[in-house]
């Protein structure tokens, strides 16, 4: 999203120093979509393309209610349908709004190298501010959901804003509004949680025991949160990370690597320069030439003399 | 060229031409990579345009540089083949560091550490080519997985740290070894440079110059 002289980020990728945060008495938002309601009708589908002005490419059909197969750099929420049976031989039709969760602690703005390209509000938006980011690909590797794309027309890396846009003036993200079930609630993270709790005792009550939130700890919460009748298994839900964490291979190319290699570097560096200036040149003497001379007249004796 | 008369050739023309580009190539690729290793780092991205130019640029450098290293390695791979010498020269390490070279046993053309230089290059560019293909967003994004994209960036930089630390030493090498610097520029050393520091091989050219130039009557 556009940056509209944000002064309230509590995060913002390579960045070293404190960044501009005086604005940031505001409430941690949160979306929460229940699972169980939704209908699977795309209505939150074509109210992002419409408010957001994305028009993907028209694909093919893969044999599947998912349309288009993936998300992508103009695709950025995309319904999920899988077919579960469970226990007692029945169909489950488990239908996922699929879509950056706005990790609390975010994989992609830990791995980002461009400063400023991702970004976290202080009401817990994660936005992508894509003058600054230089298509390197870091934040799909840092994202434990797989959610950023990368264009292929402007190498820039897009995702869900969470209408950052409309929240910043008040208003709810588009998918919010279009929603004719009700599935998609918007509104600070401490009512979704109660919004959430309501919602899974009722479903606990109709039969569902193991209903429950997805808001997972691993990344310190999510602002985008989803209230699934099978909460122990969220990967029936098309692949919904059971555990989603920033992986340990990122961890260690963003973390310990750093020191090691300043450590390394300076060692190096520091080592030549004080050998300089302990031990010095190794230089050539005029003895090593005058050595070297005799030593190339007689080779020349050697070879006269038969 | 001013070339001394009795100097010894110890690089060719085709020799130092490669050798330069690949050290041009070389630091672009380091500078350029450094910029996306650290935030403190990234305004070295604009010595090549801004930060989506560097990011285009580095990995054509260093398909520019595996070219580059596969004619090194073809020139050099011969002179670098670890011998008996060797062992020796490295057990004398000690004195190699601190200039005794009264007790440093004679060594041809290169010495151990010249040659764990090239061996460490030509393990470290593969890998940084290999590496750096499966995270080259533009046309590789799709091709692997993200969890081996996520081991194959550790990788690159681990690698990388591991030839910026090479090349330093390599650096400094050559600043502390006094005219081995002009046998890269200008192609030739003196005797007595050879006779210092490399002489086996001095003996080695004395006698093979005097073979090629004017053959013996008597076997
Ligand atoms: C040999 C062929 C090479 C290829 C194909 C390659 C490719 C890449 C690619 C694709 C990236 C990600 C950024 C981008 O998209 O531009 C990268 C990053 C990097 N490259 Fe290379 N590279 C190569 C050689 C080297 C060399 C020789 C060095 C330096 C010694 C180097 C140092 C780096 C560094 C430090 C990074 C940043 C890694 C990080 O973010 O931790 N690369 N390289
Ligand atoms: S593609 Fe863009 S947003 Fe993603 S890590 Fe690279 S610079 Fe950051
Ligand atoms: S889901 Fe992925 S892209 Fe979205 S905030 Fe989390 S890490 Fe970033």
């Amino acid at each position: 999203m556009s940056d509209l002289q944000s002064q309230d980020y509590v995060r913002r990728s390579a960045t070293t120093l404190t960044p501009p945060m005086a604005r940031n008495h505001e409430d941690q938002v949160a979306k929460l979509i229940d699972v169980s309601r939704c209908i699977g009708c795309k209505a939150c589908q074509s109210a992002c393309m419409e408010w957001n002005d994305l028009r993907p490419e028209i694909g093919h059909f893969e044999g599947s209610y998912e349309n288009p197969n993936d998300l992508g750099p103009s695709v950025w929420t995309l319904m999920k349908f899988a077919e579960y049976e469970n226990e007692q031989g029945n169909l489950e039709w488990l239908i996922r709004k699929d879509g950056c969760m706005h990790c609390e602690d975010p994989g992609c703005l830990k791995a980002c190298p461009a400063p400023g390209a991702i970004v976290q509000y202080a009401n817990g938006i994660v936005d992508f501010i894509s003058d600054k980011c230089i298509g390197c690909g870091y934040c799909v590797k840092g994202c434990p959901f797989d959610v950023p794309r990368i264009s292929k027309t402007d190498h820039k890396s897009y995702k869900c804003t969470l209408c950052s846009d409309r929240v910043t003036v008040g208003l709810e993200p588009a998918c919010v509004k279009a929603c004719p079930t009700g599935a998609i609630m918007f509104g600070s993270k401490t009512d979704m949680h109660r919004q959430a709790g309501e919602r899974i005792e009722d479903l606990k009550s109709r039969g569902f025991e193991k209903a429950g939130l997805y808001d997972p700890a691993e990344v310190g919460g999510t602002h985008v949160m989803y209230v699934l009748h099978h909460a122990d298994k969220p990967s029936l839900y098309s692949g919904l990370p059971d555990e989603p964490r920033i992986s340990p291979t990122v961890r260690v190319w963003k973390g310990i690597l750093k020191p090691l290699a300043v450590i390394g570097i300076a060692a190096a560096v520091i080592g030549s320069f004080f050998h300089w200036v302990t031990i010095g040149p190794n230089e050539v003497r005029d003895e090593d030439e005058a050595e070297a001379d005799r030593a190339l007249r007689e080779i020349e004796e050697e070879e006269k003399t038969p | 060229m001013t070339r001394p008369k009795r100097a010894l050739t110890r690089y060719t023309t085709v020799n130092r031409v490669n050798h330069w580009i690949n050290a041009i190539l070389f630091v672009l690729l380091v500078l350029s990579g450094l910029s996306f290793f650290d935030p403190i780092l990234f305004f070295l991205s604009g010595l090549f345009g801004g930060g989506q130019w560097a990011r285009a640029v580095h990995p054509w450098f260093g398909c520019c540089l595996v070219i580059s290293w596969i004619g090194m390695f073809v020139q050099f791979w011969r002179s670098n083949l670890f011998n008996r010498d060797d062992a020796a020269w490295s057990k004398s390490i000690v004195h190699v560091v601190t200039n005794d070279d009264e007790n440093v046993p004679p060594i041809g053309r290169n010495n151990s550490g010249q040659k764990l230089v090239f061996w460490a290059m030509t393990l470290l560019i593969p890998t940084l080519f290999v590496s750096g293909l499966l995270i080259w967003e533009v046309y590789f994004g799709k091709a692997t997985s993200i969890p081996v994209q996520r081991a194959a960036v550790l990788i690159h930089s681990l690698a990388a740290l591991g030839a910026i630390f090479v090349w330093i030493v390599h650096v400094y090498a050559a600043i502390w070894i006094r005219d081995s610097v002009r046998s890269m520029t200008q192609g030739y050393v003196t005797p007595g440079w050879a006779w210092h520091h490399h002489r086996k091989w001095f003996y080695q050219l004395a006698s093979g110059q005097r073979v090629k130039t004017e053959p013996r009557k008597n076997p």
